[in-house]
């Protein structure tokens, strides 16, 4: 490696003196204006054009498969939110998954949808990213500005559910951390009815935009056989034709009860992954509303009349005096308060003792309660799946996003594996643009949508 | 459960164990690995077209396998057309982390065979590219091995703590 | 001195002053980070406010580097390069918790901060800080600017 380095920058790799012409070594990154993501890509150009590329990663490896061996089985999750941070619920749930399948526990019903509805909104805020990034490095500086509006709005649902914008830790094994808020429904389709204009204005200034699709049409294009050697899922390996998708073929959660298309395209260039990534966006919101209609077990706090009650309307009433009847109420705090009531934990949970945390009601009310919280986080103790090992794949905002993992039936993980979905993708680069413009890179780099910390881990 | 019984039937010996629990999972002695690998891609009625997934484990510390064979290479299968998976082991020796590459079959083998040779050590006979994938050229072991201590870091520049 | 001083350090202030509020960063997006970077120059944050809104991909056009994410060992000579390439006046911004201290990640592989290699002023912990911190840090930033001894 280091020889190749020395190389860059040098005219030619013979003698220097010999006739003919000869090729120009260019090194692109790891810090590229036009690349977000650190990547160093290696060219040999002849004029303008690509001959020859190699790729180097590993910028941001920063151990995630060594450090999950570290802690207990739970322990994992802040990790796995780190290894794609632009869709981290879907890593977290795709951790938590297989695990249920080393333990053999089924989650409720409720927090199946729970994870769909969440997944799905990390998958929209992932390809907004994607989109927009990859707009903006062709110039579209605008559509950047629109998407990551249009990711604000979603994140702050993200943040209603678990508190956090980006880093969430919100699946946990055996459930999630916590119910979804009141008035999560209608917050959703307020950020969802958003969202949409913002697409429509996108698809307005890009699709069937002169330059825009002077510079993706025909570009980065992979052959259907290659990209399936190259082990390449998700909007890429769509965009080749194939309709390969998690969520259809093996489906988990709750995606065989809700109805989505999977969009395809035939040309498997740059533009036509773009219009499958906009594509799956209007799906994921479908998705999130059937779902939302359908997941069982309404609101929690109710009062007499069934009507939801928000707990901080409830204290407001309190305050300004208005105290009537309120006594009598059965209020509770809000369901997606960690240390929350049996109830609301109960219903995003399995009941078994030997996963999940018991609620905090009983923790500090009960001393079965509260040795079973021990016996969750005491050194040695806690989650112990059997002897074994387990694979488990979900849909990734980038492909299919598979974790292996291995126990030796204690508290720690023996081995945990992440398959990483954009690093097929990656691999493939130097094929993808292998004959074209040196200028071509930046929108082909962009339609991979290489991120760092899944990457390199 | 058939497509186990379907390698068990045409490989024999070179099939040491099969199971089905969770995944469809057959250990394959090492000489073969290759030939099954070509045959499961290549086979009609198996057409495994996508390798998912290629890596390692590291047995060293595992409970009843101390003195076993240290390493397990790892591969999943998945097959578009017939939409199902399956999980090949092959089972290495310490002093013998020696296995043929499967780079003539999936070009993304060399990608994953160079970070199992990163990350375990384990080397791949004929392999085009046999360089680090993640860590850096001037890195000394092989850091998912379990005897290698999480922090002990080698810095390029600054300190070393 | 008597006059000359009274002269200096006001054009001092009035140097400091503009310098604040000409802030052309260098973003040297890594991690997660980049992600919150993302929503902080973007619309609903908005640090152009500030005077910082026009991120400069050249290190030989920016005089704040912005260390956003974590830096593993083998980028610490990138890091580095890039460091040194700046021209002076140059101030550094360790944004998130990585690239203070190390974070949670104490491996092999991660720098355990970045002032382990290069200087830093501004330390922006958060694991990856609200853009509310980062507002906070630039500001924080700001006034550094502002108070130190300006050369020219």
């Amino acid at each position: 490696m280091a020889e190749t380095a020395r190389q860059e920058f040098m005219l030619g790799e013979g003698g220097g003196t010999g006739g003919g012409p000869q090729n120009l070594h260019v090194g692109v990154g790891p810090a590229h204006p036009a690349m977000h993501g650190i990547i160093r890509i290696l060219t040999e150009l002849d004029g303008e054009v690509i001959v020859n590329a190699d790729v180097e990663i590993g910028y941001l490896h920063r151990a995630f498969e060594k450090d999950c061996e570290q802690g207990s089985w739970n322990n994992a999750i802040p990790y796995t939110d780190r290894l794609n941070y632009v869709s981290p619920l879907i890593n977290n749930f795709g951790y938590a998954s297989v695990v249920e399948k080393l333990l053999g526990i089924d989650v409720t019903e409720r927090c199946k949808y729970i994870r769909v509805i969440m997944s799905e909104i990390s998958r929209i805020s992932d390809h907004l990213t994607c989109v927009g990034a990859s707009a903006m490095e062709l110039g579209a500086f605008t559509v950047f500005l629109y998407m990551i509006k249009a990711r604000e709005f979603l994140w702050e649902l993200i943040e209603d559910v678990t508190g956090a914008r980006l880093t969430i830790s919100y699946g946990r094994v055996g459930g999630v951390k916590a119910d979804l808020p009141e008035g999560f429904a209608e917050r959703t389709r307020k950020a969802f009815k958003d969202t949409r204009e913002v697409l429509d204005e996108v698809h307005r200034l890009l699709t069937g935009n002169r330059i825009f699709m002077d510079r993706m049409v025909g570009v980065g294009a992979l052959s259907r056989e290659e990209t399936i050697g190259y082990a390449i899922t998700g909007p890429l390996l769509r965009a080749v034709g194939v309709a390969y998708d998690v969520r259809r073929a093996q489906p988990y959660d709750a995606y065989d009860r809700v109805e989505f298309e999977i969009p395809t395209r035939k040309d498997g260039d740059n533009y036509a992954r773009y219009l499958v990534r906009m594509a799956e966006m209007e799906q994921s919101m479908r998705i999130v509303e059937q779902a939302l209609a359908a997941i069982p077990g309404g609101p929690i706090n109710v009062d007499f009349e069934g009507r939801p009650i928000d707990p901080a309307t409830y204290v407001d009433q309190g305050k300004q005096g208005k105290t009537e009847g309120l006594l009598l109420l059965p209020i509770t705090l809000s369901p997606n308060l960690q240390g929350q009531q049996r109830a609301a934990l109960d219903r995003v949970n399995v009941g078994d003792k030997r996963v999940v945390l018991p609620p905090k009601e009983t923790a500090y009310g009960s001393i079965e309660g509260l040795m079973n919280h021990f016996m969750l986080i005491m050194e040695g103790y806690g989650i112990r799946p059997p002897m074994g090992e387990a694979y488990f794949p979900v849909e990734g905002a980038n492909g299919e996003l598979g974790f292996y993992v291995v126990s030796d039936g204690t508290d720690r993980p023996y081995r945990v594996r992440c398959r990483p979905p954009c690093l097929p993708p990656v691999a493939a680069l130097p094929r993808m643009i292998a004959g074209e413009m040196i200028a071509d890179l930046v929108p082909t780099f962009g339609s991979v949508n290489m991120i760092g910390g899944e990457l390199d881990r | 459960m058939e497509i186990l019984a379907e390698l068990q039937r045409r490989f024999g010996d070179a099939i040491v164990e099969t199971h089905d629990r969770g995944d469809l999972t057959a250990i394959v002695a090492r000489d073969a690995i290759l030939t099954v690998l070509g045959h499961c891609r290549d086979d009609v009625a198996l057409a495994f077209d996508v390798l998912m997934d290629l890596t390692a484990v590291d047995y060293l510390r595992y409970p009843g396998r101390e003195d076993g064979p240290r390493y397990e290479v790892v591969y999943h299968l998945y097959s578009i057309a017939h939409n199902h998976r399956l999980r090949l082991k092959v089972r290495l020796d310490e002093d013998d982390a020696t296995v043929p590459t499967a780079v003539a079959l999936w070009p993304i083998a060399n990608w994953l065979e160079r970070e199992v040779w990163d990350m375990f050590g384990v080397r791949f006979e004929g392999h085009p590219d046999p360089r680090r994938l993640l860590m850096y050229e001037e890195f000394v072991g092989h850091p998912l091995r379990k005897d290698y201590p999480i922090n002990r870091r080698q810095p390029l520049i600054g300190p070393a703590s | 001195m008597g006059v000359g001083t009274f002269f200096t350090s006001k054009l001092d202030e009035a140097l400091g002053w503009a310098r604040k509020y000409s802030i052309f960063q260098y973003p040297f997006v890594t991690a997660c980070c980049g992600m919150e970077y993302m929503a902080t120059a973007c619309s609903h944050y908005d640090i152009d406010r500030f005077g910082a809104g026009l991120p400069r991909f050249s290190p030989r056009q920016a005089d704040v580097l912005f260390v956003v994410g974590t830096i593993s060992h083998k980028m610490a000579p990138v890091l580095k390069r890039i460091y040194d390439q700046m021209t002076e006046p140059k101030w550094v911004v360790a944004f998130g918790v990585c690239t203070c201290t190390g974070g949670f990640y104490d491996n092999y592989a991660t720098v355990q901060g970045i002032d382990t290699i290069i200087p830093v002023d501004i330390y922006i912990p958060g694991c990856p800080p609200r853009p509310e911190s980062v507002i906070d840090g630039l500001m924080k930033l700001q006034d550094k600017i502002a108070a130190q001894a300006q050369r020219y």
